[in-house]
């Protein structure tokens, strides 16, 4: 396109064979210059000719009609690209989607029981279709961030804040990527929808406080259990121990009664049977025995005769004079 | 010579303009109209490639064949329940009729403009005289799962909606894209992009969050006071149990063990006269035994058995 316009800007008679030489020479580097291009391992060329789609080059060392008649569009389809929500991320990007213009106000939602939440999130995606993307959508990627947006507020709108910021994560996550696919389809796009992530999500900064409150209220009421649950455990399986100990010291008892009676009676038994064979002797024999061994141990051992009758008096004066 | 070739260079130049000027590239993704001193001729181009024209006279006005995006301010608006939000849509649409685009709006920025007129009254109309809820919720019919119900603090359920936003979506949908098929446009989705509280609404909002949180927290510690004291009276129970148990087990062991043994005694000193007399007579030894000792004055009288046998052996 350029060219043309030089040489019609350019004319100067008094140059003109000058002019003659430099001017081929000119578009012929022009020529060469705009002949060849690489696409890269990432990538692939669309090409177009006179602004008609011709063909789709792979990567490697290409080349085409110069003048503006081919035009190369390089699209990495290759590339996972992403696009961050709600917030900006700290390394450099260079998709221009990659972040939304106001990270603030993508973060902000409604949940289904109208509650507030600070939602952040990242897509990720793939070109899959060059034509489509290129010809079918203006654009494409800054589509997919206001349908991601959608798609995300669909969602959070049917959960509770709850769900949305303790437990339901991962079903958010798969709900979205299920829906945004569907959608990123029906919109032909040309683009392949391949994650959604959540990163942080939160209550509203001035809510934060009170949430926290009940993180801490729950830990609070787990330990108060596992304090309660630990007095159990000191009392009650000593108690058990102890118990027990009880009951076997009772099964000795028994033992200990049953096999002494056993052995009095066995006892008993052998000597009554010699008695029953001499009963006079083996009774006064064991009456003489008795006194023998009892007798010599005594204090003091007085023998009255059987008519003595006023014996208190007697027994006064022995022990008041020392006598025997 | 230098005349001729002056010539030669003119008419060259003559040529280009000529050619420049008649042929023209439609890309993959135009669409172009040629006019005539303004006037649209002929139908609108869609092939892309190289065309030709009429030089001079006509003029290339290309527009766009693809999805184009239109995306709307945020703008502020009450709800039915009277709540105000902020509501930011986006819409998706197409040029379907050139022609008639072009006559009607010459460029996308006055496109831009109508777009916004139209669709922005309709969201405010169709959010008008829906609830709150039903911007907010899409899919009706879902409830908090059973299992998530009993975690932690769930004790807000979700708000049931008579309508949902995708309905709301198509309403929008629906009353707008007649108004906007005589301008050549094809509308072919609209959606919320944010539903937001605005700043007025989002205090009251989170001073409600702020006293449910509260609670929440409050019940946590009450369950947990409640559960502690049912564990210790648990352990008091348990221990009572325990020990009473083992009492009656004790006291059931010796008292059969007590039991066992007068049986078996009884047994023996039971089983004839000269066993029981004996028995009786053992016992009686065995008690002199035991109550005499050193401390005991013992006084017998000549009348006693231990005499009364010296004085039979005398005889």
């Amino acid at each position: 396109m350029a060219p043309p316009t030089l040489v019609r800007g350019q004319p100067d008679w008094s140059k003109l064979r000058l002019l003659k030489v430099i001017v081929p020479a000119f578009l012929l580097l022009i020529g060469v210059f705009t002949t060849y291009y690489t696409v890269p391992s990432d990538s692939v060329g669309v090409v177009l000719r006179f602004g008609k789609y011709s063909s789709t080059r792979e990567p490697g060392l290409h080349f085409k009609l110069p003048f503006g008649v081919d035009e190369v569009e390089i699209l990495a389809v290759k590339r996972q690209l992403k696009l961050e929500f709600g917030s900006v991320p700290d390394y450099d990007y260079t998709n221009p989607d990659q972040v939304g213009d106001e990270p603030e106000k993508e973060r902000g939602m409604v949940t289904g029981d109208l509650n507030a939440a600070l939602v952040e999130w990242v897509i990720q995606y793939r070109i899959s279709d060059p034509q489509l993307f290129l010809f079918h959508v203006r654009e494409p990627g800054w589509t997919l961030r206001d349908l991601g947006e959608a798609v995300m507020r669909e969602v959070i709108g049917d959960r509770t804040v709850d769900e949305v910021i303790t437990v339901g994560r991962q079903d958010i996550e798969a709900t979205s990527v299920t829906r945004l696919a569907e959608l990123a389809n029906a919109y032909q796009l040309g683009i392949t929808v391949d994650q959604v992530q959540l990163k942080n999500v939160n209550p509203p900064q001035p809510v934060q406080n009170s949430f926290n409150e009940v993180n801490k209220a729950q830990q609070d009421r787990e330990s108060m259990i596992n304090v309660a649950n630990g007095e159990y455990n000191k009392v009650v399986p000593r108690a058990k121990g102890e118990a027990e100990q009880k009951i076997s010291e009772a099964e000795g008892y028994r033992l200990k009664r049953v096999n002494e009676a056993l052995g009095d009676v066995s006892a008993f038994n052998a000597v009554l049977e010699q008695y029953l064979k001499a009963p006079t002797v083996t009774r006064t024999r064991l009456y003489l025995e008795t006194m023998k061994d009892v007798l010599p141990a005594l204090a003091d051992t007085w023998i009255v005769d059987g008519s003595v009758t006023q014996l208190l008096p007697m027994v006064q004066n022995a022990t008041k004079g020392g006598a025997k | 010579m230098k005349a001729a070739s002056i010539l030669v260079g003119l008419v060259a130049l003559g040529v280009l303009l000529v050619v420049g000027g008649a042929f023209y590239t439609v890309r993959e993704t135009e669409v172009v109209i040629l006019t005539q001193f303004g006037a649209p001729v002929g139908a609108p181009i869609t092939e892309p490639g190289l065309h030709w024209k009429t030089p001079f006279v006509q003029d290339v006005n290309r527009m766009e064949k693809r999805v184009l995006e239109f995306d709307g301010p945020a703008t502020r608006m009450p709800t039915k329940d009277k709540t105000y939000i902020e509501v930011d849509v986006f819409a998706r649409w197409r040029i379907a009729d050139p022609t008639k685009y072009f006559v009607a709006l010459r460029n996308e920025t006055s496109a831009q403009s109508r777009l916004e007129d139209i669709i922005g009254s309709e969201t405010r109309a169709s959010v008008a005289s829906h609830e709150l809820i039903e911007v907010v919720r899409s899919d009706k019919a879902r409830t908090v799962p059973v299992d998530v119900q009993g975690q932690a603090g769930n004790t807000s359920p979700l708000r049931s909606a008579k309508r949902g936003r995708r309905e709301l979506e198509q309403d929008i949908l629906k009353a707008s894209a007649p108004k906007l098929v005589p301008l050549g446009i094809e509308l072919l989705d609209v959606r919320f992009k944010r539903v937001n509280y605005t700043s007025e609404v989002l205090t009251p909002i989170h001073q409600r969050m702020i006293s449910e949180r509260a609670q929440i927290a409050q019940r946590f510690r009450s369950e947990g006071e409640g559960e502690a004291a049912r564990i210790l009276g648990k352990k008091d129970r348990d221990l009572r149990e325990v020990e009473s148990i083992a009492y009656k087990q004790v006291q059931e062991i010796r008292g059969a063990a007590d039991a066992e043994a007068t049986r078996i005694y009884a047994q023996a000193y039971d089983k004839s006269p000269e066993a029981r007399e004996f028995y009786g007579f053992l016992k009686t030894l065995d008690t002199w035994k035991a109550v005499l000792g050193s401390r005991t004055n013992l006084i017998l009288s000549t009348d006693s058995d231990l005499f009364r046998l010296l004085k039979q052996s005398g005889k």
